[in-house]
C-alpha cells in the first residue's frame, strides 16, 4: 500500500501560505495517483481555496513543492500550469463573452474533433461554433467550458465546485465522463460539496482543516463520508434533525391567520406563467425546480428588480407592487442572492454592509446614527458567528462568510420577509447548517421565509412544506417532513400524473 | 448524420454569413448612412463642396484617424490611454526637429519616430502593469510627462517635414476621387491590424478586454497583453505624430485636442469603454464624421464656440440613439 512519490501523478507537499497576518496554508499536502480522482475537502476556511490557486498558479506558495510526474514545477500563472498539464474548470466558465465558441477554442488552443466528442458525451449534440459565448445559455458554457478541458487531455484535471449549480440532469453526465476517467493514466482533483457526488465518483480524498492536510480517506469503503466530515471539523457532528419533527405549520394554522406573501397567478418573462403560493409567518417554504423553471424570474419579481407581466402580490393583506427593490424593501420583502458579489460592496467594510440598509434612504439627512447602528450590527455579527478577521474589506472573506453578511444585514434590521434564492451554493457543510438554523430560528420568531435551493436534501432539514415549479407553473405542493430526495426529484421532474421526463433540458 | 448536417451548412453559409456580418456590423452600417447624410447635407448648404472638399477632409482627419485607431486598441483590451495626444506631440516634434537638422537621413529619422513611439506605449504599458495604478491615472500622468519631454525637444512650433513624406498623404490616388491620405491610412490599419486581429494576440486582446479572469483562467498572459495593447497604441500615436507633421510641414509641441477626441471617435465608433467589443473601423468613420461635422458647422457660418457645443451635444445623441436601437432589438 506504500506509494513512492515516483508513482505519483501530481505531488505537493510542505505548502505553506500566509496573507499578512492570516495563514492561509501551514502544511498542506496532496498526493494524487494516475487513474485516480481524488476529492479535495475542506471546511469555510480550511485553506481549500487557497490551495486550488496555488495548484493552479494563481498564488505562490511561501513554502512548499509541486511536482508532476515527479519533476517539481514552479507554476506561476494558469498558463504555465497548462503547459505542466493542469487545466482546471470552475463554477464560473472561464469563456469569454464577447468571442464565438470557436475562438474561445483557439485561444486554449483546443483540437476540435475531441472538443465536439467530448460535447456530446456531456450531451451537447449540436453546436455551432459561430455563436458568441455570451448568448448561450449558462448551463451550456459550463458543459463547453468541460469539454474544452477534457479535449486538451491533460494530466491533472481539477474541477472547483464545477457541478455546484449544475441542473441535475447534467450533473449525472458530468459525473458519468469523469467516472469514465478513472483508471487510466490521468487523475481527477475533485472539489465539492455534496458528499453524495464525492463518494459516488471519487477514489479517495484528502481533507484539509485549518491550513494542514488532516487525512487521506479512502472513498470507496463504508462509512467514508461520516469519516471526511469528522475531519473536516474536528469534532463529531450528529447529523441535523430533519425539520420533520413538528407538526406542518399549516396543518396547526389557525384559520384566520393572514398570509405574509399572497402570491397569484403571477407570471414574468418566457419562463414563469402562473405561479400562486401563500407564504406565513412562522414558516420556511422550500421551493423546488430544475434549473430555468422560472424561479429566477419568480424570486426577481417578488424582490422588486422586476416587473410582472401578470399575477399579483399580496403583503400583509394589501396589494403591492413594486417598481424597485426599495419599494420591496419598505414593505418588509428582503431578499438573499446565490451570487454574493450581487449583494456586497465588497470592497466596503462588514459593518458598513451590514448597516447599508438602514442607510438607504437619501431623505434622511445628516449624519448616521452610530449609536444606533453599531449596537444592532454587533449583534447581527454575534448571532451569526461571522469571522471577522478579514472585516476591513468583505472581499477578503470567505464565501460562506460573505454569505452570512448578507443574511446579516437582514437580521440586523430585522425580518418580516426574507426571500433565500441559493443562500447556501458553494459554502462548506458547517456554514450551511448554521444557515438552516438561523432560518428556523428566525421562522420560530415569526418570519415568512421562501427558499429556493438547488440541493433537494435542505429542504426537509431547513422547510416546514414546499412548492414544486416546472415549467412556470406550480405543479405540488408537499409536506417537507415526508419529502425525502428521490420523491423531491420526482417532483421536480413532474413525474406522475401527466407530464413525461424533460429530455434536453441543457440543450435548449 | 454529422457529414449531412456539415454539408446543409455549408450550403446555408454564404447568405447567413452575410445575414450574420449584417446584424453583428449593423452599427458600422448605421455610421456609413449617418456619414451619407452629412455629406448629402454639406452638398445641400455648400454645392461647391467636391473633389476638394474630399480631399482636405481626408488629410485633415489622418492624425486623428490613427490615433483613434490606437485608443480603439487599447479601449478593446479594457484599459484607455490618456497620453496619446502629447505622444502624438512628442513624436511629431522628434520628427520635425530632426527632419529639419538632418534632411539626408529623413527615412531614418520616420522609422525612429516610429521606434520612439513603441517604446513610449511600451513604458506606459509596463508602468501600467507593475504600478497597479488604474489605467487612466497612469497615462493622464503620462500626458504631463511626454508633453514636458515634447517642449524639450523643441520649445516653439517649429522643424519642418521632409518632402517626400510631405507628399506621401497629398493628393489623389488613381482617381481623382480617392485620396491618397485615405488610401495610406486604409493601408497603415490593414497592415498592422488585420494580421494581430488574425493572430493570438487578437484573440487575446479581446478576451482580456471582455472578462479578464476567465481569460486569465483560459492561460492568456493579461499583463503581456496589457503592454503590447499599449505598445501598439504607441505605434499608431507616433503614426499619427508623424502625419500631423506632414501636413502641417512642422511640429507642434503643445498636444492638441487629439486625446479626448480620439475617445470621443472610439466611443462613436461603437467600441465599448468596458472593453471586449468592438474594432477600428468604426473608429475611423467615427473620426470622419466628427470632422464633417465641423465643416459643416463652419460652412453654416455658426459660432466656432457653440460649433464645439453642438458636436458634444451629437456625440451624445447618437450613441444614445444607438442603445435604443439596440435595447430594442434585444426585447425582440
Amino acid at each position: 500500500m506504500t506509494v513512492t512519490s515516483t508513482d505519483l501523478l501530481l505531488e505537493a507537499s510542505g505548502i505553506a501560505k500566509t496573507y499578512g497576518a492570516v495563514v492561509a496554508l501551514k502544511n498542506a499536502s496532496l498526493a494524487v495517483r494516475p487513474g485516480e480522482v481524488h476529492a479535495l475537502m475542506g471546511a469555510n476556511g480550511a485553506g481549500k481555496s487557497t490551495m486550488v490557486k496555488i495548484l493552479t498558479g494563481a498564488v505562490r506558495p511561501d513554502r512548499g513543492t509541486i511536482s508532476i510526474r515527479g519533476v517539481e514545477r514552479a507554476v506561476h500563472s494558469p498558463h504555465e500550469a497548462r503547459r505542466g498539464g493542469l487545466v482546471s474548470v470552475y463554477q464560473e466558465p472561464a469563456l469569454i463573452p464577447d468571442l464565438d465558441i470557436r475562438s474561445n477554442l483557439r485561444l486554449t488552443e483546443t483540437p476540435l474533433e475531441p472538443f465536439r466528442h467530448w460535447a456530446r458525451e456531456l450531451g451537447l449534440e449540436e453546436l455551432d461554433l459561430s455563436n458568441m459565448a455570451r448568448d448561450l445559455p449558462l448551463a451550456s458554457l459550463r458543459v463547453i467550458d468541460l469539454a474544452r478541458a477534457l479535449a486538451i487531455e491533460p494530466d491533472v484535471l481539477m474541477l472547483d465546485e464545477m457541478t455546484a449549480a449544475l441542473p441535475a440532469n447534467l450533473t449525472e453526465r458530468v459525473l458519468t465522463v469523469i467516472g469514465d476517467q478513472r483508471g487510466g493514466d490521468r487523475c481527477v482533483i475533485f472539489i465539492s460539496h455534496r458528499m453524495t457526488e464525492i463518494s459516488s465518483v471519487c477514489d479517495r480524498a484528502t481533507v484539509l482543516r485549518e491550513g494542514e492536510t488532516v487525512g487521506v480517506v479512502d472513498v470507496t469503503t463504508p462509512g467514508s463520508a461520516q469519516r471526511i466530515v469528522e475531519l473536516m471539523l474536528g469534532e463529531i457532528v450528529q447529523d441535523l434533525p430533519s425539520h420533520g419533527g413538528q407538526p406542518a405549520v399549516s396543518a396547526g394554522r389557525p384559520a384566520d391567520v393572514q398570509p405574509r406573501l399572497a402570491v397569484s397567478s403571477l407570471a414574468a418573462g418566457a419562463k414563469l406563467h402562473d405561479v400562486s403560493f401563500e407564504l406565513y409567518p412562522g414558516e420556511v417554504l422550500g421551493v423546488v425546480a430544475l434549473e430555468g423553471q422560472g424561479q429566477d424570474e419568480l424570486f426577481e419579481v417578488l424582490a422588486g428588480s422586476r416587473k410582472p407581466s401578470g399575477g399579483a402580490i399580496q403583503v400583509d393583506g394589501r396589494t403591492a407592487s413594486f417598481g424597485h427593490p426599495a419599494d420591496a424593501i419598505r414593505a418588509g420583502v428582503v431578499y438573499v442572492a446565490a451570487d454574493r458579489a450581487e449583494a456586497l460592496l465588497m470592497q466596503r467594510s462588514v459593518r458598513e454592509n451590514i448597516a447599508l440598509p438602514f442607510r438607504t434612504r437619501l431623505a434622511q439627512w445628516g449624519l448616521i446614527d452610530l449609536g444606533d447602528e453599531r449596537p444592532r450590527v454587533s449583534e447581527a455579527i454575534e448571532r451569526l458567528q461571522i469571522d471577522t478577521r478579514a472585516q476591513a474589506e468583505v472581499r477578503r472573506l470567505s464565501g460562506g462568510n460573505q454569505q452570512k453578511v448578507t443574511i446579516a444585514r437582514w437580521v440586523a434590521k430585522g425580518v418580516h420577509t426574507m426571500l433565500c434564492f441559493d443562500p447556501t451554493r458553494g459554502i462548506d457543510i458547517r456554514t450551511k447548517h448554521q444557515i438552516y438554523l438561523l432560518l428556523r430560528d428566525l421562522a420560530e420568531a415569526g418570519a415568512a421565509i421562501l427558499l429556493y435551493t438547488s440541493e433537494l436534501n435542505e429542504i426537509q432539514i431547513a422547510c416546514d412544506r414546499a412548492i414544486v415549479i416546472f415549467n412556470g407553473r406550480v405543479v405540488a405542493e408537499v409536506n417537507a417532513a415526508t419529502a425525502d430526495e428521490p420523491a423531491l426529484l420526482r417532483a421536480a421532474y413532474n413525474l406522475g400524473a401527466d407530464a413525461e421526463m424533460p429530455t434536453q433540458l441543457a440543450a435548449e | 448524420m454529422t457529414t449531412l448536417g456539415e454539408t446543409v451548412q455549408m450550403r446555408g453559409r454564404p447568405a447567413e454569413a452575410a445575414l450574420s456580418w449584417v446584424r453583428s456590423s449593423g452599427w458600422i452600417l448605421g455610421l456609413l448612412v449617418f456619414l451619407a447624410l452629412l455629406f448629402v447635407f454639406t452638398l445641400f448648404i455648400q454645392p461647391t463642396y467636391g473633389v476638394r472638399g474630399i480631399q482636405g477632409l481626408a488629410i485633415s482627419v489622418l492624425p486623428l484617424a490613427l490615433a483613434a485607431v490606437g485608443q480603439a486598441i487599447v479601449v478593446i483590451s479594457g484599459g484607455i490611454d490618456l497620453s496619446i495626444g502629447s505622444m502624438m506631440a512628442l513624436t511629431s516634434v522628434v520628427a520635425a526637429r530632426f527632419m529639419a537638422e538632418q534632411p539626408d537621413l529623413s527615412l531614418v529619422v520616420v522609422l525612429a519616430v516610429l521606434l520612439l513611439g513603441l517604446l513610449l506605449g511600451l513604458i506606459n504599458g509596463v508602468l501600467v502593469v507593475t504600478t497597479r495604478v488604474p489605467d487612466i491615472v497612469v497615462t493622464l500622468a503620462m500626458l504631463f510627462v511626454w508633453s514636458g519631454f515634447a517642449l524639450v525637444v523643441l520649445p516653439t512650433p517649429g522643424g519642418s517635414a521632409a518632402p517626400w513624406l510631405r507628399d506621401l498623404f497629398r493628393g489623389e490616388f488613381l482617381n481623382e476621387w480617392i485620396p491618397r491620405a485615405l488610401v495610406a491610412l486604409l493601408v497603415v490599419v490593414g497592415v498592422i491590424w488585420l494580421p494581430i486581429r488574425r493572430s493570438r494576440l487578437g484573440l487575446s486582446l479581446y478576451a482580456v478586454g471582455s472578462n479578464s479572469l476567465a481569460a486569465y483562467r483560459s492561460g492568456v498572459s493579461i499583463r503581456q497583453t496589457k503592454v503590447l495593447a499599449y505598445t501598439l497604441t504607441g505605434l499608431f500615436a507616433a503614426l499619427a505624430g508623424l502625419t500631423l507633421t506632414a501636413s502641417t510641414g512642422i511640429g507642434t509641441p503643445v498636444p492638441g485636442p487629439y486625446t479626448l477626441l480620439s475617445v470621443a471617435a472610439v466611443v462613436l465608433g461603437g467600441v465599448s469603454l468596458a472593453g471586449g467589443r468592438g474594432g477600428v473601423l468604426g473608429p475611423i468613420i467615427g473620426v470622419i464624421i466628427l470632422s464633417q461635422l465641423r465643416t459643416i458647422m463652419t460652412f453654416m457660418r455658426l459660432d466656432p464656440n457653440l460649433a464645439v457645443v453642438a458636436q458634444g451635444a451629437i456625440l451624445i445623441g447618437v450613441v444614445m440613439a444607438g442603445s435604443l436601437m439596440a435595447l430594442r432589438r434585444m426585447r425582440q
